[in-house]
């Protein structure tokens, strides 16, 4: 268990069976009163965040958390499936969980699994990621005006907005943390 | 940026720093008071609720010069100052540090309105030295007095919608004291937050014309918590009754007791009338440098 006096910006404690990680931190005593803890909290599985003040006494359960390398080995209708890089254990994902990962999850790619209790929550991408185009309209001829975009169709089925002269067949760097296209990959 | 980088980068701050332990010495001797040098360390503490000290070998380093100043005013001296570092455990923050720098000045034969106009003139001097705009994190500070004095009461009304001679529940009190009334507190202007409630007096002295009001202050300048102070209680029983409460409440809170300070209370009876207060020379420096964090203003932390 942590006492108030432990809490310090980036720990991770469990409140109602879930994980949070202070964001934000600040120990207020005003007028000879008792030590006030003020934090603000993000669930490490929603990303929803709130403020809350803890006082001296308060006790926390550390948030048992574990992150691990895995290879993402395949999806069978809602359930994506990865395996420890190191251990070969497998661990199992509902579409929900693994959230916009999916439209950047291909076969044999290394993500990190954040597991809590043992089970996984979150995957967490690497920034940048190669995916194929597997279907492309041929951009309008003589139309080069700066930023002109179309869309194509990429090998886990999302739809990305790249420049015009992007053809069906080639591999393209994405930045996962926006979404967007970075470059044409040779 | 290495240490001494680091160390280097402070180096307007703690000149400035200097300044004002300049100006508040300057103030005090025009004033008449005698600068003295209390220990830091002994076998007695003033039992409080939320004030830790370090043990240190057969006894505690001091939280603050109160114990020994008092008893100079019982031998006999009138006026007093000290401007000295000091120790307080698990206190670290923007605000806070364990150990940290704390003028505390003491008058005889006057109340606590005598130590409200002191830290207007003493404000006044600071200016002076310091050039007239003072700007702390964004707002323009008016230090021209006089200051407002809000009763406690009255704040509680207004921030916080309820009123702790009613319902005096300490714990409630605290809690919005920081959550709700604090906060209103960071103008342009300097407050006095005047006449506390009993259960927030440990040392100060009840007022005779109104039941369970203490009289006691706390100033606040751009929200800074800088100085508290009050009419010292001088009556041994009732002290030992306030030490006895705050051991209760220590206990309620998990924290062992702080033995009865004996030789304190034995010299009470003889002490006169008297007021006194404390003013954190950290956050006196935060203010007039615009730091936002204590480690600012002090050329090392508790890590360095």
């Amino acid at each position: 268990m942590y006492e108030a006096g432990d809490l310090k910006k980036g720990l991770k404690i469990e409140i109602d069976g879930e994980p949070y990680i202070l964001t934000d931190f600040e120990f207020v005593k005003p007028g000879k009163g008792q030590a006030l803890y003020k934090c603000r909290l993000k669930n490490l599985i929603t990303g929803v965040q709130f403020d809350r003040t803890y006082r001296s006494g308060d006790r926390f359960t550390p948030a048992n958390l574990d992150e691990q390398q895995m290879e993402f080995l395949y999806k069978e209708g809602d359930t994506y499936c990865f395996m420890n890089t190191s251990t070969y254990e497998q661990v199992f994902m509902d579409a929900d969980r693994v959230g916009d990962a999916k439209n950047f999850l291909t076969n044999n790619l290394v993500v990190t699994v954040t597991l809590f209790q043992g089970k996984p929550m979150a995957v967490s991408l690497p920034i940048f990621v190669e995916l194929k185009v597997i279907k492309a309209d041929p951009g309008v001829k003589g139309d080069t005006a700066t930023g002109a975009t179309k869309p194509v169709t990429l090998e886990t089925g999302y739809v990305i907005q790249v420049p015009l002269f992007i053809e069906e067949g080639e591999t393209l760097r994405i930045d996962t943390r926006t979404g967007q296209y970075v470059s044409r990959v040779k | 940026m290495d240490d001494l980088e680091r160390l280097a980068a402070k180096k307007e701050n703690l000149r400035k720093r200097d300044l004002l332990h300049r100006v508040v010495r300057a103030f005090f001797f025009e004033h008449d008071f005698l600068e003295v040098a209390t220990p830091q360390k002994s076998r007695w503490l003033l039992p409080e609720e939320h004030i830790d000290s370090f043990a240190a070998e057969d006894g505690y380093l001091l939280p603050s010069p109160e114990l020994h100043m008092k008893s100079l005013l019982a031998a006999g001296f009138e006026r007093i100052f000290q401007i000295s570092p000091r120790h307080r455990k698990g206190e670290r923050g923007s605000r806070h540090l364990p150990e940290f720098t704390l003028l505390e000045w003491y008058r005889a034969n006057a109340d606590y309105r005598a130590l409200m106009s002191d830290c207007e003139k003493l404000f006044l001097a600071l200016q002076a030295r310091f050039g007239d705009s003072l700007h702390y994190q964004g707002t323009r500070i008016d230090l021209a007095p006089p200051w407002q004095r809000l009763r406690v009461r009255e704040a509680f009304r207004r921030f916080a919608s309820w009123d702790p001679w009613l319902e005096p529940d300490p714990d409630r009190f605290e809690w919005d004291f920081a959550e709700k009334v604090i906060p209103a507190l960071a103008g342009s202007r300097p407050v006095f937050l005047v006449d506390f409630p009993e259960l927030a007096a440990s040392l100060a002295r009840l007022k005779v014309d109104e039941a369970g009001t203490a009289e006691r202050f706390e100033l606040y300048v751009g929200g800074l918590e800088l100085a508290n102070g009050f009419s010292e209680l001088t009556d041994p029983v009732e002290q030992r009754r306030r030490f006895e409460r705050a051991n209760r409440r220590r206990a309620s809170l998990g924290k062992g007791p702080i033995e009865m300070p004996r030789p304190f209370l034995d010299r009470l009876s003889r002490m006169p009338p008297s007021a006194g207060v404390a003013l954190g020379m950290d956050r006196l420096s935060m203010l007039f440098t615009n730091s936002s964090h204590i480690e600012e203003v002090v050329a090392f932390g508790p890590d360095e």
